[in-house]
């Protein structure tokens, strides 16, 4: 071992509150790219994440869709949805990494340095943020090739841009919020799988006008079905009255009660 | 200058549920010794070593390291110390040199820097080979020295190993005892945890021996030992029916008995005129014994001393795939 190894200065240390803002914005980039470079390397989750819902719209487009009356062709009446399924997928791996983040010593690692907890979280969700940039992207691409042609313009696509990013984030604060609560990666797992269902009862793939009365409430009520009628009316021109304020009101609650859960849950498990 | 302890703590409690795995832990390390906490498993040596590196809260009792509280003061804290832990806290699907630029660049060195000081360090522990190999490809010993090399990023004051060569082969714990030996001769106390008695005995200056959640004894390898007899006759017996008179005869004064190899060792003080009234009495019939040598007491006589778990003694005593440690560390001093 050369002299080399204690030539370094030591670090300042984040007590103080503006310290410790000033080290959250300087861990969240490398957190961010420690995210991504692993999800990368994770092929297994990258075509889950990429394939399943470009697979699910090319079923339900093609093998379905026939026997589904919406009003549109299928395709358009299915791709909002379908950018949504993309999020539960990606959900599944930030939940998963998470817990093993956890569980797996490496916050042990994080917590030593000193990395305050809200760039930990933050390095997850938004890597997450980046995965769902590329599925959505993909799905995009894909439904355009079988017809998919909105009539929306600009600030159309920049607003339901928009929608889809609150929820991706607040979908993504949900997973971290999962992966802390769960002990092991298949329970971080199979609590996603609640997102991931969640389209289903919904205007996700059919008009809740053809589900059975009992469902109608709870289908008309949930958090996917208003976001997805908001993209609907933002890319398709459908009437969406008040539900693109339901659609923020979800998304927004859900990030609030995740962001909260995630910090009490990580104070108590590192407690 | 009568320099504060590196390492004070007392009356450290914790448990998890209705487990007590602290019972009360009182510790001062000097500052710049090796120290070592020696125990069994579950005796709560991780979690001594959790508490005093601010990774986890005690339940009552008090801690200070390198001048820090460790609850009140544990942000600075972090800051002055570095924690190798006991299982390598690395991205296995990173590769060696990913894993250090990231631990630089969250230690606040810059991208450049990080990165000089991950191939630094990489050469430094013999890991420049593997630098673009995934963790997940290395070996026990790769792993735990990388995982070394992620704790030095920045100099600390104090560095936590807590097992470090547990599950090691004998080449990765022989480079792992350079590696903190040279770590401690720069200056930084170390403090480390295990449950091998060859271990603490070769690395460390001053040892704490820790069972079911209390410190049982402290001080310096040679303080230790001298708790225990100061030295053993070593019997060799001639058969089985020998080796079972004489552990009759000797009774309470075994202090080490191998049935297998036909070993008994017996507390006498060293002189030639004991020796030859223990051998007179133990074997009358001058047949049972057939070699002898006195030897030093060991690290592991004190450990069963002051624990009273012989059962342990195989565990304790012999590291995986460690040398032969009563041969190498035993001095005989002399022998038939």
């Amino acid at each position: 071992m050369s002299d080399a190894v204690l030539s370094l200065p030591r670090r300042p240390a984040a007590g103080r509150p503006a310290a410790a803002l000033a080290r959250t914005l300087t861990d969240v980039p490398v957190m961010i790219a420690r995210c991504v470079r692993l999800s990368r390397r994770n092929l297994d989750a990258v075509l889950t994440s990429l394939m399943l819902p470009v697979l699910l719209m090319l079923l339900f487009v093609y093998l379905f869709g026939g026997a589904i009356a919406t009003g549109t062709s299928y395709v358009s009446y299915v791709v909002p949805g379908v950018l949504l399924l993309c999020t539960g997928f990606g959900a599944a791996s930030t939940a998963v990494t998470v817990c093993q983040d956890m569980t797996g010593g490496i916050v042990d690692r994080f917590r030593s340095l000193d990395v305050p907890a809200p760039a930990f979280l933050a390095g997850h969700v938004l890597a997450s943020l980046a995965r769902n940039a590329v599925s959505t992207i993909l799905v995009l691409g894909v439904a355009f090739l079988i017809g998919f042609r909105p009539h929306a313009g600009p600030a159309a696509w920049l607003a339901a841009a928009g929608i889809l990013l609150s929820f991706i984030l607040a979908i993504s604060w949900l997973a971290a919020a999962a992966g802390l609560l769960t002990r092991s990666a298949e329970a971080a797992n199979g609590v996603t799988f609640l997102v991931m269902f969640l389209p289903y009862p919904s205007s996700t793939f059919v008009p809740i006008h053809t589900m059975p009365a009992w469902l109608q409430g709870f289908a008309t009520n949930q958090p996917i079905t208003p976001v997805v009628e908001t993209l609907r009316g933002l890319l398709l021109g459908t009437p969406a009255g008040a539900r693109p304020w339901h659609a923020l009101a979800w998304c927004g609650g859900i990030m609030l009660a995740s962001v909260a859960v995630s910090g009490a849950a990580f104070r108590h498990r590192t407690a | 200058m009568a320099a504060e302890p590196a390492v004070e703590a007392s009356g450290l409690e914790k448990s998890f549920g209705s487990v007590n795995v602290l019972a009360g832990v009182d510790l001062t390390v000097p500052r710049g010794s090796r120290y070592a906490l020696l125990g069994p498993n579950g005796a709560g040596k991780t979690t001594t070593v959790r508490i005093l590196s601010a990774l986890t809260r005690p339940d009552a009792g008090r801690a200070w390291v390198a001048g820090c509280d460790v609850v009140a003061d544990r942000h600075r804290l972090r800051s002055r110390i570095s924690l190798a832990g006991q299982y390598a806290a690395l991205d296995g699907l990173a590769t060696g040199e990913e894993n250090l630029r990231m631990a630089g660049r969250l230690s606040g060195l810059g991208r450049g820097q990080a990165r000089r000081r991950a191939a630094e360090l990489l050469e430094t522990f013999g890991l420049g080979g593997a630098a673009r190999r995934r963790v997940a490809a290395y070996s026990g010993g790769m792993r735990r020295r990388l995982d070394l090399a992620a704790s030095l990023v920045t100099e600390p004051s104090v560095i936590f190993l807590d097992e470090p060569t547990t599950g090691l082969d004998l080449p990765g714990r022989l480079v792992l005892w350079r590696v903190i030996t040279q770590l401690s001769d720069s200056g930084v106390t170390v403090f480390l945890t295990t449950q091998y008695l060859e271990e603490a005995d070769q690395l460390a200056d001053r040892i704490a021996v820790i069972d079911g959640g209390r410190v049982v004894a402290e001080g310096t390898p040679g303080e230790l030992k001298r708790r225990a007899a100061a030295q053993r006759l070593e019997l060799r017996l001639a058969g089985a029916g020998a080796f079972e008179q004489v552990a009759l005869a000797a009774g309470d004064r075994v202090i080490h008995a191998d049935r297998g190899g036909l070993i008994i060792g017996v507390a006498t003080d060293g002189t030639a005129a004991q020796v030859r009234a223990l051998l007179d009495e133990l074997d009358p019939g001058r047949r049972a014994v057939a070699a002898f040598s006195v030897r030093s007491a060991t690290l592991e006589d004190v450990f069963l001393a002051l624990t009273g778990h012989a059962g342990q003694e195989a565990r304790i005593g012999h590291p995986s795939g460690g040398p032969a440690h009563q041969a190498a560390h035993e001095k005989e001093t002399s022998g038939v």
